[in-house]
């Protein structure tokens, strides 16, 4: 006798029965409460005295229509620089981290550095950094330094990032309990291979969350490049704009923006609400 | 099953009564058609191999899992009927595991009195009141502002158990109580344990101690592989088992006692 082939007795399958129909009704009552919701607020926005004029400066398709091939163009260096700048600003915050957790007092000038970066970044604004960076290596005309805004732009990104990924990540190497070290190490494994075989991958998994968050949050701030010259989405929406005094362009940016970010956020939801579960047995 | 006045069906009247319980993982079954049933001051003792299905039972009543088939009431109505509240249920039982799960962020006296307060709403003066009295019969009356980690195991677990104590259950399930415990502190454990039995607390507990188990139980329950085997007194049990699997688990326990 196995479960799969047990006969459910009439007791159980009128509990599913039951257990059914609530679901069911519960969707419903969800559905009925969101539409009544989204009409009630589309009813008040549209009855609004300055409506018409917002829907024609915001909402106009013939200007959407007109400036998407261009700005979904530059969406697309949005997107480069996202993908490009997202691994290194792991592995500059992983450096960093780990950077902060030598103990060994010849490591003391690293350590000292990584402090320093940490505090310098996380206190200027991201627009800073990207505007320092984008005008100021070039000025100083050294040989080899980049050039090109993009590059610039993604190096701007990597720093100002690569200090709250630090941050996140040592805060994950925090929590993890300090017996698991003592445990490692009393099995005769050195620091190094201590980090490297029980304290990271413990707190990898809980740093994935917020480090998803920092990441969609990244993914907004490629526009701010577009201050240092490179015509990506942003750019190219307030071009359409300027010429002609509309602003649906704008809202065709944001539309990609969302696009991008909304799948990162179910995402970061799934994971967190795995890794409850796990934790819950 | 009886009939009320209202014509409307009535469970069992027992305190407690598991009727053809059923669980499953992954389309395994771990609990394979229980019956039990516990009356008001009984102490019913759990006893099996490990991964016998002991702790999926408690976890069951407690509402912690839901069961894939049959029923279990508590003071005769079903508590597995889907439109009961597990919190009510809950309230009126108290449940306490191995690892003694104190929340470390509170004093003891916080720890106890929080269920009370937040969950029952006794206002704080009276619970604390209550609580200390607790604290006072069980000897950790000094341990009030304590903060957990400060406590040894032994202590931390009496804590756990005046916790579930704190709100009046009606029924309390102990899972393993002692395991995690080294044999100086399974004593004063156990000593708390007699003392609810002497007070007349209706228990469901699982034990690895067989010599505590045989002191302390009015029945026990041997589980193997889901399975209910065999249901007596100690004296039945530990004498004179019916089933040769019993008799082989008792076996088993005995020579790794003389190890
Ligand atoms: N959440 C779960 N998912 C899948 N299987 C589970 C889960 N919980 C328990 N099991 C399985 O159910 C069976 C019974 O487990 P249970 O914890 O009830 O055993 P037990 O009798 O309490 O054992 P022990 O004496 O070691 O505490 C085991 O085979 C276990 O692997
Ligand atoms: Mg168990």
């Amino acid at each position: 006798m196995s479960g799969a082939t047990r006969v459910k007795s009439d007791r159980q399958l009128q509990r599913e029965r039951l257990r059914r129909t609530r679901a069911v009704r519960s969707g419903t009552v969800a559905t009925v409460s969101t539409i009544v919701f989204l009409g009630a607020a589309a009813a008040v926005v549209t009855r609004s005295p300055g409506w018409p004029r917002v829907q024609d400066s915001f909402f106009d398709p013939e200007a959407f229509a007109r400036a998407w091939p261009d700005v979904l163009d530059g969406f697309w260096t949005n997107v480069q620089i996202f993908l490009i700048a997202e691994p290194l600003i792991l592995l500059l915050g992983l450096l960093v981290a780990l950077a902060r957790n030598l103990r060994a007092p010849v490591f003391f000038p690293l350590r000292a550095l990584a402090v320093a970066y940490t505090d310098v970044f996380r206190g200027v604004p991201t627009l800073l950094v990207i505007l320092l960076v984008g005008f100021g290596v070039p000025a100083l005309n050294l040989q080899g330094a980049p050039r090109d805004e993009v590059t610039l732009g993604v190096i701007a990104l990597t720093l100002a990032y690569g200090a709250y990924v630090a941050e996140v990540f040592r805060a994950g190497i925090d929590s993890v309990h300090p017996s698991q070290r003592a445990a490692a190490r009393s099995l005769g494994l050195s620091h190094g291979k201590t980090m490297r075989y029980v304290v990271l991958p413990q707190a990898w998994r809980r740093v994935v969350p917020p480090l998803l968050n920092d990441f969609v949050s990244l993914q907004k701030d490629t526009a701010l490049v577009s201050t240092i010259g490179v015509i990506e989405a942003l750019r190219q929406a307030q071009i359409y704009a300027a010429s002609k005094f509309n602003y649906t362009p704008y809202l065709a940016a944001a539309l990609l923006f969302v696009l991008l970010t909304i799948p990162m956020a179910r995402f970061t939801d799934y994971l967190a609400a795995r890794s409850q579960r796990r934790r819950g047995q | 099953m009886t009939r009320d006045d209202t014509g409307e069906r009535r469970g069992p009247v027992s305190l407690l009564t598991i009727e053809d319980v059923w669980k499953d993982y992954h389309g395994t079954s771990v609990l394979r058609g229980i019956d039990l049933s516990v009356e008001a001051h009984e102490v019913v003792c759990l006893i099996g191999a490990s991964g016998s299905g002991k702790s999926t039972l408690l976890r069951c009543v407690n509402l912690l899992e839901t069961v894939d088939d049959g029923a279990i009431y508590l003071d005769g109505a079903e508590i597995t009927d889907v439109r009961v509240d597990p919190d009510d249920v809950r309230r009126r039982m108290g449940i306490v595991f191995q690892a003694f799960n104190l929340f470390p962020h509170m004093t003891v006296l916080d720890n106890i009195t929080l269920a009370p307060r937040k969950v029952h709403g006794t206002g704080r003066a009276r619970a604390e009141e209550e609580a200390r009295d607790l604290l006072a019969r069980f000897g950790l009356a000094d341990k009030a502002g304590a903060y957990p980690d400060r406590l040894s195991g032994g202590q931390q677990q009496r804590v756990a158990i005046i916790r579930a104590l704190a709100t009046r259950p009606r029924l309390m399930l102990l899972d393993e109580v002692t395991s995690a415990l080294d044999p100086a502190l399974v004593t004063e454990v156990l000593g708390i344990i007699r003392e609810l039995k002497e007070g007349g607390m209706t228990m469901i507990l699982t034990t690895h101690e067989m010599g505590f188990c045989r002191e302390i139980a009015d029945t026990v329950c041997f589980l193997d592989g889901g399975v209910l085997l065999e249901r007596g007194t100690p004296e039945q049990i530990f004498t004179d088992p019916r089933e040769p699997r019993t008799r082989q688990f008792l076996k088993s326990v005995l020579d790794a006692r003389r190890l």
